[in-house]
């Protein structure tokens, strides 16, 4: 219950930042760590679940970020030669599902390539799909601009409103990472995440009391993926301009130092290292301390927590609190 | 229950099974033993889909597992443990055995991600029999303790507690006393024979002698690859194939 009262209590503080918080700078930066940390919490999923460490997971990010803002932009490209498929300029919200459930596919996709493929070949299988992504993105340039990006993508829009201001963009993504956690929640206090925790702790021990491993491991990269996706388009109709460097693979890192620091296989982790980690280095350009020194001390931060917390944040209070009840 | 028929499996070109049939009959425990290296756990793992055959045909309540995955096998009713000591470290006594209800639940994905009343209540009764589950083995009070920090016999017990999850219809049991102590084996063995109560039909690979006499209905003997023997304990323990497979010739002779 008090973890209830916990949670309500951050969600309502949370929700009255644009209240009090006038700066649209500040705002600007609360919403770009809040759409990493939704991207990060899809790749808690993977990695503290079912223990497959996606280091591709901006790929899910960036095709739901591409496909959002080309559906919502309209297009036209040569599938083969002389035959020209033409979309034209969706309401944004269909643009915003076709862009999830693009991530999903993908993730599904690789979900059933890794049905063999564990650990550091998962890795690897991931880290070539995300860059495979980013070729396509650079050199289809007839779909997706190549270099010179998707610009102009529409802001968001429900129902004829508009998320075009600071404020509420930032409700927007507060809800959404929300619905997130609530979805990972359910997910992983039941026999599917059971099933998945299962997989990542003893494959042999979980089939022979009958989980079908690959089933679970292709739920868990679609609900990542397509949770990362959501963050994408986020992203796009955010900044609404999109360009390849979304695929870069510092995002990812991004996400998995995120996870890992706020504690991976724990549900509020994800959030605790995102909020950390996407805000310090703003935090620490606010406090006038020079670019260099700026990510040295970020790096050196983010080394003493690995350090002095290799289970994460989270856990490491977690085991603070039960030692001081007990 | 369990019909092995002429089945044979192959490492390259080692013939680690070779042509072997036996039976496991409803209601009772049958033995599977033979010195290091004859084929036991290998035949275990062709039963139990871990391994694929090379040839032969293996019935289970009479429908082929041939190219079933373990975990297909699993859902027939036909569960494993394993040689090694195997359970989900990092987790506590009690999520070791809700995994081990997964086949029991019915809750799908969709549901869960949709938050439906009935997933919360269906948790609520797995929770409830894991505990009763958990209270069979003895190990009702380690239910919160991860499974790495138990002592080692208790870490055996849980193994069995998750395989009993599955609700096994027969269970195989690759060496569940192998390095506990003599009273702990006493312990595993009338647990055995509740589980026997059950209606589990069991399985059972092991070299401690004094719990395979003691327990089996029947004991099959395995030598290199080849059934060398099969009968009650007492007519096992006088066969002089057996006794030359594990003593040598000359023990044989002398014995004759």
């Amino acid at each position: 219950m008090t973890a209830r009262l916990v949670a309500a209590a951050v969600v309502v503080a949370l929700a009255s930042i644009p209240l009090w918080m006038g700066d649209p700078y500040v705002l600007h930066v609360l919403i770009m760590a809040g759409i990493f940390t939704i991207a990060a919490m899809s790749l808690n999923l993977l990695l503290g679940y079912a223990g497959q460490l996606s280091l591709g997971h901006v790929a899910f990010f960036g095709v739901g970020a591409y496909a959002s803002a080309l559906f919502s932009l309209g297009f036209s490209v040569h599938v083969l030669p002389g035959m020209l498929l033409s979309v034209q300029p969706k309401p944004v919200w269909l643009a915003m599902f076709a862009g999830m459930l693009a991530a999903g596919l993908c993730g599904w996709f690789i979900g059933r390539i890794a049905f063999k493929v564990r650990g550091a070949y998962f890795v690897i299988v991931s880290i070539s799909f995300a860059e495979v992504a980013r070729l396509v993105a650079v050199n289809w340039v007839e779909l997706t601009q190549g270099p010179m990006a998707l610009n102009n993508i529409p802001a968001l829009s429900v129902a004829g409103f508009a998320f075009l201001r600071k404020p509420s963009v930032y409700w927007l993504v507060l809800g959404v990472a929300i619905a997130c956690f609530i979805l990972i929640a359910r997910l992983v206090h039941s026999r599917a995440g059971r099933a998945m925790v299962a997989l990542a702790e003893n494959e042999a021990l979980a089939t022979s009391v009958g989980i079908d491993v690959t089933r679970y491991l292709v739920l868990a990269t679609v609900v990542a993926a397509t949770m990362a996706g959501a963050a994408g388009v986020l992203y796009a109709h955010y900044v609404r301009i999109v360009d390849p460097d979304v695929f870069l693979f510092i995002y990812t890192v991004t996400m998995a130092i995120m996870v890992i620091t706020g504690g991976k296989g724990t549900l509020a982790g994800p959030v605790v290292g995102g909020v950390i980690f996407g805000l310090l280095p703003e935090g620490l350009r606010a406090l006038a301390i020079r670019p260099e020194t700026q990510w040295i001390v970020y790096g050196v931060l983010m080394v003493l927590v690995v350090y002095f917390l290799p289970q994460g944040i989270v856990p490491a209070l977690r085991g603070l609190r039960s030692r001081g009840g007990s | 229950m369990l019909e092995v028929r002429n089945l044979s499996v192959r490492f390259g070109g080692l013939l680690a099974l070779d042509s072997a049939s036996f039976d496991v009959r409803e209601g009772e425990v049958l033995s599977l033993i033979g010195p290091n290296g004859a084929g036991k756990t290998t035949a275990f793992n062709a039963v139990s889909g871990y391994l694929a055959a090379a040839g032969g045909q293996i019935l289970f309540r009479g429908s082929s597992l041939g190219g079933l995955r373990p975990s297909s096998i699993a859902a027939l009713g036909l569960v494993r443990t394993f040689q090694k000591t195997s359970l989900f470290g990092n987790r506590s006594a009690l999520e070791n055995v809700l995994i081990g209800l997964h086949l029991k639940a019915k809750q799908t994905p969709l549901a869960i991600l949709l938050g439906l009343p009935y997933v919360a209540r269906e948790e609520k009764t797995l929770v409830d029999e894991a505990l009763q589950i958990l209270k069979f083995v003895n190990l009702q009070q380690r239910k919160g303790e991860l499974a790495n920090s138990l002592p080692y016999g208790e870490q055996r017990l849980l193994e069995v507690a998750i395989a009993l999850a599955a609700k096994p219809k027969l269970l195989l049991l690759d060496e569940p006393v192998s390095g506990m102590n003599p009273s702990e084996t006493a312990g595993f063995m009338a647990k055995l024979g509740e589980i026997r109560a059950l209606g589990v039909t069991v399985l059972l690979v092991e070299h401690d002698m004094k719990m395979v006499m003691g327990v089996s209905d029947r004991v099959v003997c395995l030598s290199q690859g080849r059934i060398i023997a099969d009968g009650s304990p007492a007519a096992i323990q006088r066969d002089p194939e057996v006794i030359k497979a594990y003593l040598g010739e000359k023990y044989a002779r002398a014995h004759a």
